[in-house]
């Protein structure tokens, strides 16, 4: 199995970059997400990863050997599309078959290999049907089964269970991450959906605009993020932002606005102007003491929890609170923010500031 | 807007009974949401009130009055569908426009340009009423097409899994503006979808349909808290509520063949030992899968939990849902 470093890897199409300077390391037998919205070069890297482009410059470096810009087929790694990809003419065993028939290994080997990975896919009961007569899932699992068969370095996969419906897809990311537990392979996902990369991933590294905006395990991403991309990216719903002038020092443990004290975890780093301070709807709770005031515009139940929409000084804001807790339209009510929990902003960069919360995050990402 | 009433309303196509023997009333200003897999009967229903379809047998009532003879103009609904379906030569001002000019209609000029400023105000695509409509995003066109169901005055709205094309964020943002919408305006909506958080988020009442049976109907809540099956039960919940034997553990009423639990029915720190299998990470809520007796079970837990693979952890239920060997609750 494989151990992937990419450095400093950038990816030009004319005057448009796609990837830009782009450095991470995926370890050996992990499930690594690459997340970002359509046209932030996540694409783009996998395919540099995968030899399908060549990168502008930068190194790729798989198991200590320098791959850039070697061609795909030395690179001994599969590639999982978004679309199945599946010969329609022949059936299940003849799909999965074929990348072992076409290297020239002997045919008893082949249904050996065949019979083991219809096993872990469990479609052992549909090896004999055409592939035009499997259901979406299906076809998805003989695509699987067709890279793994072939026992590569590494998998890579582009949206795999993108072309599924949202019940179903929960269902595949499941089986898909058991049976990477199962197989341990290295396994590069690139993805736009913020929960599959939450759900699956051993490490994120998300991007936007061709940067890597953060790199690490899902919920230091989530809780620490580096940047107001991130925490409107990740979450659904995604961190609020209050916006407001401040001037806040190294050491504070509150920024100043109007008449309230908003708690917030020791700044390491001080900053005077437009201040963003970002809170996860889950780190808000009504209260009637509360000095900072909104009134409840919106509540979507939810069973466990129900979201609560407020119209603030501030705009609009974001509450999770248990279901069981009372909240009508058209009341007005205190939020008490979780100061702990609190990533504040400089507005002009998006970039996090540094402190007590995310600095050991900050600094080695 | 009307008080729409199904008697009894019963649709097959060749073999298959799309809808059987469905009652229920949708009540002027309420939203309503049908809540089903594909296949349950959820579009046949809303063809046979839009008068697409002809009930093969039972009535529908509009205020009353029975509308199974009447054609679909004269019942006078506005349907959204799936697929945004505007006129692509035509701008914004113009597609929203388009129902309004119907010939039957006969609507002055001057209250079409009153009705669309209306709506484009209340649907915030004012500034996009010049543009082309193949020159707006998927959401802002979803928006033209519900704007142009606004602008008329129907019987009822009727709304096929119109955000269902959308991506996650911008659905999120259209469920809690078209019920601030319906809300606004008191319109009477009915709308299907399989998607169990809309129907959740912004249905006054749902209808929980079963192969063209209406199994449940009430407020989201209701349907959550008290379903009157695993069927029902099944359909709602985020993670999925864990189905096993009711005899895994002690307590369970007589006659009782399955115990439901969800997240909040199940206690921990006490009862039988389970294993941790694996923690995933949401951000915001932290699931734990474990497994008790070769039976998987999928729980929330602390968000920063210190448990790891392997670990065990005691598991209880608290205030469970019981079924019997039909799938019917019991207590």
């Amino acid at each position: 199995m494989a151990e992937i470093l990419v450095h400093n890897l950038c990816k030009e199409f004319g005057d448009f970059v796609a990837v830009q300077s782009s450095s991470f390391k995926v370890e050996d037998g992990e499930f690594f997400m690459i997340l970002g919205p359509s046209g932030c070069g996540k694409t783009t890297t996998l395919r540099m990863i995968a030899g399908l482009e060549l990168p502008t410059s930068g190194e790729i470096y798989i198991d200590g050997d320098e791959v850039g810009q070697m061609p795909a087929s030395r690179r001994d790694i599969a590639f999982v599309f978004q679309l199945y990809a599946l010969y329609p003419h022949m059936n299940v065993r003849r799909n999965i078959s074929y990348p072992l028939l076409s290297q020239g290994m002997r045919r008893a080997q082949v249904q050996e290999k065949v019979a083991e990975v219809a096993r872990i896919l469990g479609i052992q009961d549909i090896l004999e049907s055409p592939v035009s007569a499997l259901s979406g899932g299906d076809r998805q699992r003989v695509a699987l089964g067709r890279a793994i068969v072939r026992n590569p370095k590494c998998f890579l996969m582009d949206e795999p269970l993108g072309a599924l419906d949202a019940e179903f897809r929960a269902h595949m990311s499941e089986e898909l991450r058991a049976l990477h537990n199962r197989m341990g392979a290295t396994t590069v996902y690139v993805t736009h959906d913020q929960l599959e990369a939450m759900q699956m991933g051993d490490k994120i590294v998300v991007m936007n605009h061709g940067i890597i905006e953060q790199f690490g395990v899902p919920q230091d991403i989530y809780d620490k993020p580096a940047s107001m991309f991130v925490a409107d990216f990740i979450g659904s719903p995604p961190m609020n932002f209050l916006r407001f002038r401040a001037n806040v020092e190294v050491g504070a443990t509150a920024v100043p606005y109007r008449q309230h004290r908003l708690g917030m975890p020791a700044l390491h780093e001080p900053l005077e102007g437009d201040v963003v301070y970002g809170v996860r709807p889950e780190h808000i709770s009504l209260s009637d003491s509360a000095g900072y005031r909104g009134e409840i515009i919106a509540s979507e139940y939810l069973g466990t929890t129900q979201i609560i929409t407020l119209n603030t000084e501030n705009g609009e804001v974001k509450a999770r609170i248990s279901s069981s807790q009372p909240a009508r339209v058209g009341e007005t009510v205190g939020l008490e923010f979780n100061g702990a929990t609190v990533t504040l902003f400089d507005n002009q960069s998006g970039r996090a500031l540094r402190s007590e919360l995310n600095e050991g995050v900050l600094s080695s990402g | 807007m009307v008080d729409v009433v199904l008697r009894n309303v019963t649709k097959s196509f060749g073999s298959t009974v799309a809808v059987d023997g469905m009652t229920m009333t949708v009540e002027n200003g309420a939203f309503v949401v049908l809540l089903g897999p594909s296949g349950a009967g959820k579009t046949t229903t809303l063809c046979l009130i839009s008068g697409l379809a002809h009930p093969d047998s039972g009535d529908i009532l509009f205020d009353g009055r029975s509308v199974v003879e009447s054609s679909p103009a004269q019942r006078n609904v506005a349907m959204v569908f799936q697929s945004y379906s505007l006129y692509p030569h035509m701008n914004v001002r113009d597609n929203l426009a388009f129902p309004l000019r119907s010939p039957i209609l006969k609507t002055p000029e001057d209250e079409i340009t009153r009705k669309v400023h209306e709506v484009a105000e209340i649907l915030q695509i004012t500034h996009k009423l010049d543009s082309k409509a193949t020159a707006l995003s998927g959401g802002e066109m979803q928006r033209v097409s519900i704007g142009r169901a606004l602008v008329r005055d129907p019987s009822i709205h009727l709304m096929d899994e119109p955000l269902s094309s959308l991506d996650a964020k911008l659905r999120a943002e259209l469920r809690v503006e078209l019920k601030r919408i319906q809300a606004g305006l008191g319109a009477t909506l009915l709308y299907v979808t399989h998607d169990q958080i809309e129907a959740m988020t912004m249905a006054t009442d749902v209808g929980v349909l079963d192969n063209g049976r209406l199994v449940q109907f009430g407020s989201p809540r209701e349907i959550y808290v008290n379903p009157v099956s695993l069927h029902v039960a099944r359909r709602l919940g985020l993670p999925r509520i864990n189905v096993l034997p009711a005899d895994l553990f002690a307590g369970a009423p007589s006659g009782a063949s399955t115990i439901g639990l969800r997240p909040e029915h199940i206690q921990h720190g006490e009862g039988k030992p389970a294993t941790v299998v694996r923690i995933e990470h949401l951000g915001d809520e932290t699931r734990l899968h474990l497994t008790l007796d070769g039976h998987s079970i999928i729980t929330l837990t602390d968000v920063h939990t210190e448990l790891t693979p392997g670990d065990t952890v005691s598991i209880r239920p608290r205030n469970a849902l019981y079924f019997d060997a039909t799938g019917n609750r019991i207590a």
